[in-house]
């Protein structure tokens, strides 16, 4: 025994290469433990990737007889954008609880205490959540299809609004590795889904906002989430995009801004308080 | 530290321990494995650290005790980069803690307070991953786990989640991710709270192989018994400051002298014994303890020869019926009252440093030992 806890049989690395490549190096060893977390506990990825598609029926099948789209057109052609989006902002809980339970257990401190890249913490937990997130949309949009939802306007524009909606999910990235930083541990991530859900409803998500009293109608458009909902309608060609707002006109833009504004706020104040960690 | 110095190091510690003597001869050689000098940290108006100076020789183990809130946590994270002090410097191996953050974080290991582990993964996959972020190769990572695995007994728990595992099993398996790099200076944050009696042999063991090796230990612990038993020497902290600084030893002496232990049939008696016992030696009524549960008087003695036949000869016209009488050393326990102003764990909850610190030691019996040891 003693030998070996003092005289490894590997030496040292002498480190060479850039900032750079250590941070990718780093960043794909974090991003494999997730991977390695999903075949060891398929069950628990399975039901990630169930949940929305279980929203999917509970909206399109038991509420939807009752809905009615604004210009005609079916509900579930109107519904699968909104699920989509939701998908990508349910992400933030994911991102939330594995910051939240590494900083919680110490992880995070044997991170910052050893010799590798920190840039490549963070980048680690973005290649995993954007993974799961490519995987759950993938699956989304098979549902959507198997339901008779489609694209409309060729696959150049339903492209572009798979990379919206993948443009959300980055900005609640950043929401989520911020919120998980300045979270006392797992527990905290019940506040946030609690209050994920209204945020979700308060969108354009489910209904259109023309449906909704003035005020309730206009505090739904200015969610980020509408941006994208509505892009992706526009984009898929799916119906529901009628209104004469500023963001029926301008979507994809809004689409564009919004989580990018959020991405760099969200960006700013991860990078904070990370280096708050060590005041 | 190049591979080749390390090399070197090792095969020099090898050869150089075959001698008791020559362990000596080291020590005395050899530079600081952690300096700090003058460090100061503080939260607002509460101050954590207060100026603390300190010199671990390489190949020592210091014991840093404390009760909770007077600064040990914080020291270790500043030594081991999480935080950043407001003044003063700190040295691990020789690299300044805010200039070459990088170098420290190559030449250590940190054990914190709670097994920082992938709870989902197993044991080998927690040291393989921990090992690719230490820059190992692939194969070069994988060689490395499973020799730890095999040096800490948990080769056996095969694809077994760590979720799953006792406390003394991560608490090894914390420790093996920490000495992937076979570190120089090792930081144990209380390293046995929360074990049971065996999984605290079990540390203990693996922590008295590395210092035979080597490597320099620095630990914090509120068992006075872990580090009466581990530790070259103790630091005392007190609300931030160093109130004693010595061997065990040392520091049993500057509590002055020997104890006398006189056991009770009746714990009625006590406060009539203590009176007595105090009476006989000359000792101030204030220095003589009780414990009520133990039935015990203790009180310090000058005189060791006639100490014993004073005591029995103030009790035994009294009629009170002594079940044990005895002379020994103080306990670190009691120099650690007695330096501090209050006892070791003074509350349960394991929240360090978070707690402010409830009793500050009463000026002059710290602060003069302090001399004295």
């Amino acid at each position: 025994m003693s030998a070996t806890l003092t005289a490894p049989a590997v030496r040292t690395p002498v480190p060479t290469g850039s900032a750079l490549r250590w941070a990718l190096a780093d960043g794909w060893t974090i991003a494999l433990r997730d991977l390695q977390h999903w075949r060891r506990q398929p069950g628990q990825l399975a039901v990630g990737l169930l949940f929305p598609v279980l929203m999917v029926v509970m909206f399109g099948y038991l509420l939807g007889g009752g809905m009615a789209v604004e210009g005609g057109g079916s509900y579930l052609e109107f519904l699968m954008p909104g699920m989509f989006a939701l998908t990508m902002v349910f992400g933030l809980e994911s991102t939330m609880t594995a910051v939240a339970t590494d900083a919680e257990k110490g992880v995070t401190d044997r991170f910052r205490s050893m010799p590798m890249s920190s840039a490549g913490v963070v980048l680690g937990r973005c290649i995993a959540d954007m993974l799961n997130s490519v995987v759950g949309l993938a699956v989304m949009v098979g549902v959507g299809l198997l339901v008779g939802w489609r694209w409309h306007d060729g696959p150049a524009r339903a492209a572009l609004a798979i990379a919206l909606l993948l443009l959300l999910r980055f900005a609640f990235l950043w929401v989520g590795i911020y919120l998980g930083l300045v979270a006392r541990g797992p527990g905290s991530v019940m506040a946030v889904q609690i209050v994920v859900w209204p945020f979700a409803f308060l969108s354009n998500a489910f209904v259109p906002t023309s449906t909704m009293p003035a005020w309730l109608g206009a505090l739904a458009q200015v969610n980020p989430m509408a941006a994208t909902v509505a892009a992706a309608r526009e984009l898929f060609g799916n119906p529901g995009v009628a209104g004469d707002g500023w963001l029926a006109e301008h979507s994809v833009l809004a689409a564009v801004v919004w989580p990018t504004a959020l991405a760099v706020v969200f960006f700013a104040l991860a990078v904070r308080r990370w280096v708050t960690l060590g005041r | 530290m190049t591979g080749e110095a390390r090399q070197l190091r090792t095969a020099y510690a090898t050869v150089v321990l075959l001698s008791p003597y020559a362990i000596r001869e080291r020590r005395a050689m050899t530079p600081s494995a952690i300096r700090l000098h003058h460090l100061t940290k503080s939260y607002g108006t509460r101050t954590v650290l207060d100026h603390v100076d300190l010199d671990v020789p390489a190949g020592t183990v210091l014991g840093l005790l404390g009760p909770n809130g007077a600064g040990k946590t914080t020291a270790v994270r500043i030594l081991t980069t999480l935080l950043r002090p407001d003044s003063g410097t700190a040295e691990v191996a020789g690299h300044d803690v805010l200039r070459s953050p990088h170098e420290v974080r190559r030449n250590i290991g940190l054990v914190g307070q709670s097994a920082a582990l992938d709870e989902v993964l197993g044991a080998r996959q927690n040291l393989v991953m921990f090992g690719r972020l230490h820059h190992l190769g692939v194969r070069a990572a994988r060689v490395r786990a499973d020799e730890l695995l095999d040096a800490f007994r948990l080769a056996d728990t095969g694809d077994k989640a760590v979720r799953h595992f006792s406390g003394g099993m991560r608490r090894r398996l914390d420790l093996a991710a920490s000495l992937l790099l076979a570190p120089p200076v090792l930081f144990l944050d209380e390293p046995t709270t929360g074990l049971d009696p065996q999984g605290r042999l079990d540390v203990w063991a693996a922590v008295r192989t590395l210092v035979g090796d080597g490597t320099t230990v620095l630990l914090t612990t509120q068992h006075l018994d872990e580090a009466d038993r581990l530790a070259d020497r103790v630091c005392v902290l007190d609300a931030g400051r160093v109130v004693a600084l010595g061997t065990s030893a040392e520091l049993k002496s500057a509590t002055g002298g020997d104890r006398i232990d006189v056991v009770l049939a009746d714990a009625a008696d006590l406060p009539h014994a203590a009176a007595l016992v105090a009476r006989a030696l000359g000792a101030p009524p204030g220095d003589v303890d009780t414990d009520v549960a133990a039935r015990r008087v203790t009180a310090p003695v000058a005189d060791r020869m006639g100490a014993l036949a004073a005591v029995v000869a103030a009790l035994t016209p009294a009629g009170l019926a002594v079940d044990d009488l005895g002379l020994r050393r103080p306990t670190l326990d009691e120099a650690y009252l007695r330096l501090t102003g209050h006892a070791a764990q003074p509350e349960p909850a394991a929240q360090p440093d978070r707690a402010a610190p409830d009793a500050a030691a009463p000026a002059g019996t710290a602060r003069t030992t302090e001399e004295a040891a």
